[in-house]
């Protein structure tokens, strides 16, 4: 290991690792974006694992602090996997379907940095959660 | 660098790891390894969580779910369903006590809610024994920081303006401290961290180095500057081996970033640390006696003045802080001493971390702003009195504090308050009493401790508080007198204002402090030789309860001194002359018929 010869070096090196902690950060979680992708067999199966590990390098190619990227079960549209659900805090949560790694990339840049929901991808909801 | 999307923040600390947290941690990686996830899941090993009473505590991120009690069968459908289906293994999550709720998230639960982590900040976050995750943190910003940016008059002035009170026991001005040290003239000054750490049952110390000790690894560094010293010493327990590994790791990892040793970080600034290990002598945390003890002398404390600031270590001003003290240095530099002191008291700024123990739900650690009260902590954090019992008394400042009664739980805990109530902040040790436990007993078992480690230096810690345990034990079995209890106040003020050290002084406050609250049970023990509590077993008696009593005999056969007598299917009774008090009458008796008071 070579040593840090300045702050401005012990700085690009905090920035570098600091990408390996973001997801652990926990605190204000209320108060951001939640991105969960369902990863149960079914999703798996059509390729849930490419799509969240898409988004989640996008998440931190952007440098996005203000996302969590979970994984949750089975929704029941089995039909639609890989199902991404976005929740923005205050928002009506948005459910895509048949989204893929590069969909999922899509929605990264599209819906979280620009707001811009993508209408086409979205399922009806068939039940309402109480 | 892997990506990873997930998480496994498992805690390594000495608590965790003796109920078995290491197994979980190989559980876990095989697993992941099986299943193909070794790039997308990652298991970090960190320090302490706090919440001992469940461990081994597993924390899965950015889920936040917090998983207690884990073993390696729950770790393995942990990972089946949770991390492989994303299905949260409720069974495994902590249970609300009252409601039976299970709590997914960490910040649901009680024992979290109302704490504010400070000197605690990276303890459950990142693994100790990798210091990117530090530096991922900040770790080193501060030391840059002051480095490039503050003269050290700048330093001792923002850490003087935080509030910050030495939280080693005195509750000393640690900016204050710093610029004494700094004043005093010499070619050669140290700064020493105090991790002796020997107050029965407190373990935060340990906890910070064990969870997060570059944090403390660089405010020496800064303290080195400010004071103008480039030597350290750590100096430690040897009965902490897990906290002694994982300092000799960050040591050597921060020499071999240039972060300690020769010009760090490009400035004409150097410091070196080093470890030093006591022997476990609860008297070597005493300052003075410390640096004898570091210079290959007798732990034995000399008289202050001179103060180590003027004359420490090698007779060369020293700067002796404690652990915690320490781990409060970065954050303040970082955030500013506005925001330090916006936390706490008026004259007590900042958080205090408590261990807490004895006869409460939730043992484990805490940190909470200074100002709340003792209620809060007991009841809200610790999750109320153990078994439904009632709140007897709260024991703080160890050795050489006092037991709190109920009238006080509602006392805004900071430095002051606790002195005016009769006990003191100490290290922060809490231990919780219930009814079933003997005041006078526990006053008993706080001086038994010190007259074990007295150095012996001075006669009236020496002597006199051998004789106030004399005194204590004639009390406990059932030979006091009332000029006995005036004698025990008597010697311990005498003890208070004559003892050369800390330890001395404070020594008699565990009696006093339970003499002024719990007056009563002393006269209990010494008019009617009867124990309220039932503890003091030279002072129970024995009795058959007529109503439940059948005459079956089995006690009288058991009984070693034939002290039971009675015809068959007839009530017996138990001569209490030739009573022994062993119980072995109440162990066997099937139908409950023997109590004792
Ligand atoms: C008997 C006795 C034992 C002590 N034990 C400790 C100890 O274990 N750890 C500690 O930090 N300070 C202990 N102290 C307090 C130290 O003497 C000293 O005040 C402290 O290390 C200063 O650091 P601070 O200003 O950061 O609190 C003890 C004092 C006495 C009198």
């Amino acid at each position: 290991m070579a040593g840090i010869k300045s702050l401005e070096e012990l700085k690009a090196l905090r920035d570098k690792y600091k990408e390996n902690i973001i997801g652990r950060d926990t605190s204000d979680s209320e108060n951001k974006i939640r991105i969960s992708v369902g990863m149960a067999t079914c999703g798996i199966a059509s390729g849930a694992r490419d799509t969240i590990n898409a988004i989640i390098d996008e998440v931190s190619k952007e440098k996005l602090t203000n996302v969590v990227v979970v994984q949750s079960g089975c929704l029941g549209y089995c039909y639609a996997e890989p199902t991404v659900e976005v929740r923005v805090p205050g928002k009506e949560p948005v459910l895509y379907g048949n989204i893929n790694a590069e969909r999922g990339r899509e929605i990264i840049k599209k819906h979280i940095k620009n707001g811009e929901i993508q209408k086409d991808w979205i399922i009806e909801r068939t039940f309402k959660n109480i | 660098m892997p990506n990873y999307r997930m998480n496994l923040l498992v805690c390594g600390g000495t608590g965790c790891k003796a109920s078995g947290s290491s197994e979980v941690v190989e559980v876990f990686e095989k697993e992941i390894e099986k299943a193909g996830l070794k790039n997308e899941i990652q298991v970090i090993v960190t320090g302490c969580f706090g919440f001992c009473e469940k461990g081994p505590i597993v924390k899965v991120t950015p889920d936040n779910v917090f998983y207690v009690e884990v073993n390696p069968e729950k770790a393995v459908r942990i990972i089946n369903e949770h991390i492989i289906k994303g299905r949260i293994v409720e069974e495994y999550l902590y249970k609300e006590p009252v409601t039976k709720e299970a709590l997914p998230e960490q910040s649901d639960m009680p024992f979290y809610k109302k704490q504010i982590r400070i000197a605690l900040r990276n303890c459950g976050f990142i693994d100790p024994e990798n210091i990117y995750e530090y530096i991922a943190v900040d770790g080193y910003q501060a030391l840059g920081k002051v480095l490039s940016e503050m003269t050290p008059e700048e330093v001792i002035e923002e850490v003087k303006k935080s509030g910050l009170r030495g939280r080693g026991g005195g509750g000393f001005s640690t900016g204050l401290k710093w610029e004494m040290t700094k004043k005093s003239k010499s070619n050669q000054k140290y700064v020493i961290c105090n991790a002796d750490e020997g107050d029965p049952g407190a373990f935060m110390d340990r906890s910070i180095l064990e969870g997060d000790p570059h944090t403390v690894l660089e405010a020496m560094a800064i303290c080195g500057y400010c004071i103008g010293a480039n030597k350290g010493y750590i100096y430690i327990r040897a009965e902490y081996p897990l906290a002694i590994q994982r300092l000799r790791i960050a040591i050597k990892q921060a020499y071999e970033l240039g972060l300690l040793g020769s010009n760090i970080l490009g400035s004409n600034f150097s410091f070196d640390i080093d470890l030093k290990y006591g022997a476990g002598a609860f008297i070597c945390g005493e300052e003075t006696a410390l640096i004898n003890s570091i210079e290959g002398g007798r732990g034995e404390p000399t008289v202050k003045p001179p103060f180590p600031a003027q004359k420490g270590l090698w007779k060369k001003p020293t700067n002796i802080n404690n652990v915690e003290t320490f781990a409060n240095i970065c954050p303040i530099i970082l955030k500013g001493a506005d925001w330090f002191n916006s936390i706490g008291t008026e004259k007590s700024k900042g958080t205090k971390v408590f261990a807490l123990a004895g006869k409460i739900n939730n043992v484990g650690l805490v940190e909470v702003p200074m100002g709340l009260t003792l209620r809060e902590i007991i009841y809200d954090l610790g999750g109320g009195i153990k078994g439904g019992k009632k709140f007897k008394a709260v024991q703080t400042g160890g050795p050489s504090g006092g037991c709190i009664p109920k009238e006080h739980l509602d006392t805004p805990i900071d430095y002051d308050n606790l002195t005016k109530i009769g006990s003191m902040m100490g290290s922060g040790g809490m231990i919780v009493m219930d009814e079933d436990d003997c005041m006078v007993n526990i006053a008993k078992f706080y001086l038994e401790f010190t007259c074990d480690e007295s150095c012996g230096r001075c006669t009236p810690c020496r002597v006199g508080n051998m004789r106030m345990l004399e005194i204590l034990k004639e009390i406990t079995e059932g030979r006091g007198t009332m000029e006995h209890l005036e004698e025990l106040k008597e010697l311990g003020q005498i003890i208070k204002d004559t003892a050369l050290c800390g330890l001395g002084q404070t020594s008699p406050n565990p009696v006093l402090s339970t003499m002024n609250f719990f007056w009563d049970e002393y006269v209990a023990h010494v008019k009617d030789k009867t124990c309220p509590a039932g503890v003091c077993t030279a002072l129970l008696k024995y009795y058959i309860l007529p109503e439940k009593c059948v005459g079956c005999t089995a006690c009288a056969k058991v009984c070693p001194t034939n002290a039971i007598s009675g015809e068959v299917r007839k009530t017996h009774v138990i001569d209490r002359e030739k009573c022994i008090k062993c119980g072995a009458c109440m162990a066997t008796c099937r139908f409950n018929a023997i109590t004792r008071r």
